[in-house]
């Protein structure tokens, strides 16, 4: 009985940290306090938005596909999740990816909003 | 063993040992090093610059090279430990620019400005090649730490 306990706190304890990509576009729409729109996420996406280079330069306008560092030129796996399951499962890279993308593309951190956007876009590809 | 046997071994297994001139890097494995490091990048061998190279670079990962790489900070410094412990101390050559700070690009060191002096600048600029940050591009083998000529193909 204890044993089972254990294993149940475990798989309890497993799944509390595991996120799917549909709980990002939920926390998201939650802090900007509006819905999402795809069609937004898209232009957000593939234009640039004051840097150098947008979202695209690196994951490409259909990130269902492979990408590759604008810079580096090193392989970058998909970004949407119907093409890569590992993505968007983990908050703390989330985070930290758009804290740094945010700030390559647009000199600043992305607003939840725009965030919201982008998920619910990718969410949409297949 | 007999002096006279043991001399020339002794000589054969320090040449071994001996990694200053080898093009080979055995890189240390390091979990944090390749998530953070090589998601952007190759994972460049840690003996390719100087401990004080990698100090200032660890330093600052908000601007990394034009890039925002920051970390959180228990992972910064385990890195930067990491990279530290496994630096090229003076065999990468020189280890500071002209203005006495620690130089930042590999590319820059005397060791590698060396072996690329064959190298044409349209070589470099080349699609297939892009920039001399790109050691895989020419050297096949140098996710592995192997740079031997051997294992050299430079793209068209």
């Amino acid at each position: 009985m204890r044993h089972l306990l254990v294993i149940a706190a475990a798989i309890f304890t497993v799944s509390a940290h595991a996120e799917t990509p549909r709980d990002f576009l939920t926390r998201f729409e939650k802090e900007a306090g509006a819905a999402a729109s795809a069609e937004r996420g898209a232009r957000f996406f593939t234009t640039k938005q004051g840097g150098e280079w947008s979202c695209a330069s690196c994951h490409t306008d259909k990130p269902t596909q492979a990408g590759r560092h604008a810079k580096t030129d090193k392989a970058i796996t998909p970004l949407a999740p119907a093409a890569n399951a590992e993505r968007f499962t983990d908050a703390a890279k989330v985070d930290k990816w758009f804290r740094r993308n945010c700030n390559d593309t647009l000199n600043r951190v992305c607003s939840a909003q725009e965030k919201a956007d982008v998920m619910a876009w990718l969410l949409a590809l297949r | 063993m007999k002096p006279i046997i043991a001399a020339p071994l002794l000589v054969l297994l320090t040449t071994l040992a001996l990694p200053a001139h080898a093009d080979r890097y055995s890189v240390p494995k390091n979990a944090a090093f390749e998530e953070e490091c090589a998601s952007c990048h190759m994972a460049y061998p840690p003996q390719m610059l100087h401990a004080d190279s990698w100090r200032a670079m660890m330093g600052d990962l908000s601007r990394h090279f034009g890039s925002d790489a920051s970390i959180d900070e228990k992972r910064r410094v385990a890195i930067a430990d990491f990279l530290v412990a496994n630096s090229g101390g003076r065999k990468t050559g020189n280890t500071r620019d002209a203005q006495g700070r620690p130089l930042l690009r590999i590319t820059e060191t005397a060791r590698f400005e060396k072996k690329h002096r064959e190298i044409s600048a349209a070589t470099w600029k080349r699609a297939s090649i892009k920039s001399p940050a790109n050691c895989t591009a020419c050297h096949t083998q140098a996710a592995a730490g192997d740079y031997d000529d051997r294992s050299i193909k430079i793209p068209k």
